[in-house]
């Protein structure tokens, strides 16, 4: 008997509609952010991830909404990432509702905005985002005989900072970071499973509690980000967006697999 | 026509109780939820609510601020009282988050952080546990009382902090769970119940203990419980 390992479904948001086409047959409006978070509450989600991706300052309020909406009814925690850049935009969010919010980019632009972020609102809601890239040692490449490198990009991991992944993740946490959220950008989207050697290595090495993401194409996947990666939480989007799994699949196979889950 | 209870959830500035007045209305439709800091509306209501999140001595320091010390002792002396995570931590002599601070003294005890290098006695290697304590862990329910009506023995609720509790004696201890060693996370003394672990975040598990909150009297018989 312990502590759970959290399965955390994520939905990406681009003007107040989830998007990536969810399939769920059961539900009347799949783009509706409220029946898609009701649904994923229904199966036993441990926590509620909504990445908004917005391009348009205009389009940003909608995720706003989203939010209320969703913490009016649905009562497990609430993640909101994508665009946080200042002290207004996390109040924002807390205050529609979302128990923690997720930095990114303005945390590699301005680290001091995540000290001060986590001093007015407490560690406990300031995941930061880390998108890392092997730079070394990754097997079939010409550097395959180096020491494991990751590095921090930005934009969607087209640009390189040169800022060391596992040395970022130790600042953040001692910035005051209360939980990492550690996504491959070598694997997003790969469905190859994460990046087990990345997860561990930062997992291993900061105090607070690390998420998966990046990469998952089956329920083994989920399973080896805790077991191999030493992940306390996983993320996951498309795999449970296309209704390919089902939260409570994936918990059954990661508490058959030994994994403490909550059913 | 059914009778509407008030519950004064306590606003002191200790983040945002959106969500817990939500779940209470959620939980129960007598809910009659007042998110306040009104000292009269406190002094009035059925039940009160102390919630929290955030550091200890900003949480003793806007109680103050506020002029709301004597009114929440009051509140917790006289009718149905439920703290939550720091609004637990309050309740007891003594916090050592922040250097040390003094908290309410309603229910003797302390405060105390969990140890860095916290392990997980139970596992094969030595796994190291981190800090906070955050996700979703067992409730075993130490005695029986009307606040777990209808709640399984060893319940999963959502917990995130970083200190807990360590009453004097282990007489109001409601429920126990174990990260590293077991701890207090439920204590039951008289009128006051109080959680560690957030029911507003525990989804039906936590809905059902806010239902059983707005229809508790304040009593707290044996004989009585399920």
């Amino acid at each position: 008997m312990g502590l759970a390992k959290r399965i955390i479904p994520c939905l990406d948001v681009d003007k107040g509609r989830v998007v990536k086409g969810v399939q769920f047959v059961d539900i009347r409006d799949a783009g509706d952010p409220v029946e898609v978070a009701r649904r994923y509450n229904s199966e036993g989600a441990d926590e509620l991830t909504f990445l908004d991706i917005t391009a348009t300052h205009e389009g940003r309020d909608t995720i706003v909404h989203v939010v209320e909406q969703v913490a009016g009814e649905i009562f497990i925690p609430l993640t909101v990432g994508g665009g946080i850049r200042t002290v207004d935009d996390v109040r924002l969010m807390l205050n529609a509702g979302a128990d923690k919010v997720a930095i990114n980019s303005a945390a590699v632009a301005n680290p001091d905005f995540v000290r001060e972020a986590a001093e007015k609102f407490g560690n406990q809601c300031i995941v930061v985002a880390i998108d890392a890239k092997q730079v070394a040692g990754k097997p079939g490449t010409d550097t395959e005989n180096e020491t494991p490198r990751w590095e921090i990009f930005t934009h969607g991991g087209r640009k390189p900072t040169g800022i060391d992944a596992i040395e970022w993740s130790k600042k953040m946490v001692s910035y005051g970071a209360g939980e990492l959220l550690v996504t491959s950008m070598d694997n997003d989207g790969v469905k190859n499973g994460f990046d087990l050697p990345l997860t561990r290595t930062i997992s291993d090495n900061v105090a607070v509690p690390v998420i998966a993401s990046g990469g998952v194409g089956n329920l083994d996947h989920l399973a080896e980000g805790v077991l191999e990666g030493h992940a306390d939480a996983v993320l996951a989007a498309s795999i449970f967006h296309f209704a390919e799994y089902s939260i409570a699949e994936a918990k059954r196979h990661m508490a058959e697999r030994g994994i403490e889950v909550r059913l | 026509m059914s009778r509407q209870i008030s519950i004064a959830v306590i606003d002191y500035g200790m983040g945002n109780l959106h969500s817990v007045a939500k779940a209470l209305e959620h939980a129960d439709s007598q809910a009659d939820v007042k998110v306040t800091a009104d000292k009269r509306v406190i002094a009035s209501a059925d039940r009160v609510l102390l919630p929290g999140v955030g550091a200890m001595r900003d949480c003793m320091g806007e109680m103050q601020r506020l002029d709301l010390v004597d009114t929440i002792k009051q509140a917790a002396a006289s009718k149905p009282f439920l703290g939550i995570c720091i609004g637990m931590q309050a309740l007891m002599t003594h916090s050592e988050e922040n250097g040390g601070v003094d908290c309410l003294n309603i229910i003797p005890g302390n405060v105390e952080r969990f140890a860095d290098d916290l392990s997980d006695p139970t596992a094969n290697d030595d796994e190291h546990l981190k800090i906070p304590h955050m996700g979703w862990n067992q409730v075993h329910q130490q005695i029986k009382h009307p606040l777990w009506q209808n709640i399984p023995q060893n319940q999963r609720f959502y917990f995130v902090h970083s200190y807990f509790v360590v009453p004097q004696s282990p007489d109001p201890v409601a429920g126990s769970t174990v990260y590293g060693h077991p701890l207090c996370v439920a204590l039951a003394a008289d009128n006051i119940f109080a959680t560690q672990f957030h029911p507003e975040k525990s989804a039906d598990a936590g809905l059902q203990l806010f239902h059983n909150f707005i229809n508790w009297d304040g009593s707290y018989d044996c004989s009585a419980c399920s």
